[in-house]
């Protein structure tokens, strides 16, 4: 009975197909039917990602401005990269990327190596504590930045009630003061993401065999020696890969900047995307912001191949 | 070996993947260091080509054989 019904569904299937439409796959190769599924995947790709980037880089030459569709385009070479590689406001925005992505990265992989070392010594709970600091990785990023600038409030946010319970020196204005601003985004990027540096220092960690540390133990090996020769080589292309992938991910940073100083206060904490944000859709200046774009591509273009780079010799 | 084989890889010794792909690498990490540092206006100008010579050179030379 199952064997008949199984029959007449394969049958089914099998006749659902109209006749023309099966003569005419049943006459494609094998190659021509992968390409057949993997078209509208291609097309979407092309439409969505490819077209927009080629445009991007025709506008970066010319004065195109999008809130005014009627007026000519022209023409200007490279001008509009003259003028950003020019312009000492643009090196101010890019420099206060450089200083958010290096301090972030560098507190990171203090901390993410720390917690991963702690978290692999299998103490009892340590699955508990992994999620509890895995939690902040997992939120978004508006919603962080929104709650953050609750605690960073210096009349009655816990950050300022803190630092004012250690030394006594006044309501703490994190978000409005120009030395303390570009800090405040380092601290909240480094409790949202140094779980992910610990999460990938822990595969390292957990991918070292047992024996390289009971032959370091018969050598009479301290427990430096041990972290410096066998712990860090072995955890560093993780780590390298970490770095790599959360900084292209800062240097890209928007949404959390912008939840918590909006690029404030003046352009202390303005970096490089929320000034390209500004430039192509609130001073509308299509062609220049597309330029910005464009080197802010190729320099992301240009790490994601060191980082492919990384991948490869972490996979070997 | 034949003088067309003994040519190949004369030239195969030249064009091996692995110290290009090194220099492309070291091309781009200049060029965004060029990019980001505060001390001269004329590096950061600079900056661009250098990081477009290094990406361009790293997808040439990664079809360089091993």
């Amino acid at each position: 009975m199952t064997d008949r019904a199984a029959i007449s569904i394969a049958d089914r299937a099998a006749t659902a197909t109209p006749a023309q439409l099966a003569r005419r796959v049943r006459g494609l190769s094998d190659r021509a039917i992968a390409w057949l599924f993997i078209a509208p995947t291609i097309v979407l790709l092309l439409a969505i990602n490819i077209f927009p980037l080629i445009w991007t880089v025709y506008l970066s030459f010319t004065n195109y401005r999008a809130n005014r569709p009627g007026r000519a385009v022209d023409w200007v070479g490279t001008r509009n990269y003259e003028r950003l590689l020019g312009s000492e406001d643009v090196w101010g925005y890019l420099q206060a990327t450089a200083h958010f992505v290096s301090w972030t990265m560098s507190i990171q992989v203090v901390l993410g190596l720390g917690l991963a070392l702690l978290i692999n010594k299998n103490f009892k709970g340590a699955g508990f504590w992994t999620t509890i600091i895995l939690i902040p990785m997992m939120l978004s990023p508006a919603v962080v930045g929104t709650f953050w600038t609750y605690l960073y409030q210096p009349q009655t946010g816990i950050f300022s009630y803190i630092i004012n319970a250690f030394a006594d020196v006044g309501p703490v204005d994190m978000i409005g003061s120009p030395t303390l601003a570009p800090w405040s985004i380092i601290i909240v990027d480094t409790w949202m993401w140094t779980p992910y540096i610990m999460l990938l220092s822990l595969a390292g960690l957990r991918s070292i065999p047992d024996y390289l540390y009971e032959a370091a133990e018969i050598d009479r090996a301290n427990a430096w020696q041990k972290f410096w020769y066998i712990t860090l080589p072995r955890v560093l292309p993780f780590l390298m890969l970490a770095v790599l992938f959360r900084g292209i991910e800062n240097f890209k940073m928007f949404d959390l900047v912008v939840e918590l100083t909006s690029g404030g206060p003046g352009s202390i904490t303005e970096l490089a995307s929320i000034n390209l944000k500004r430039e192509a859709f609130e001073k509308w200046r299509t062609g220049y912001s597309s330029a910005f774009a464009v080197i802010l591509f190729v320099t992301v273009f240009g790490l994601g191949n060191i980082y492919v780079k990384a991948l490869n010799r972490v996979k070997q | 070996m034949n003088a067309d084989a003994q040519r190949q890889t004369g030239l195969m010794r030249y064009f091996r993947r692995g110290p290009w792909e090194n220099l492309a690498t070291a091309l781009i990490a200049l060029g965004v260091f060029m990019l980001m540092q505060p001390f001269s206006l004329v590096l950061f100008g600079y900056s661009l080509i250098v990081i477009l010579t290094g990406t361009i050179g790293f997808v040439i030379v990664s079809h360089f054989p091993e």
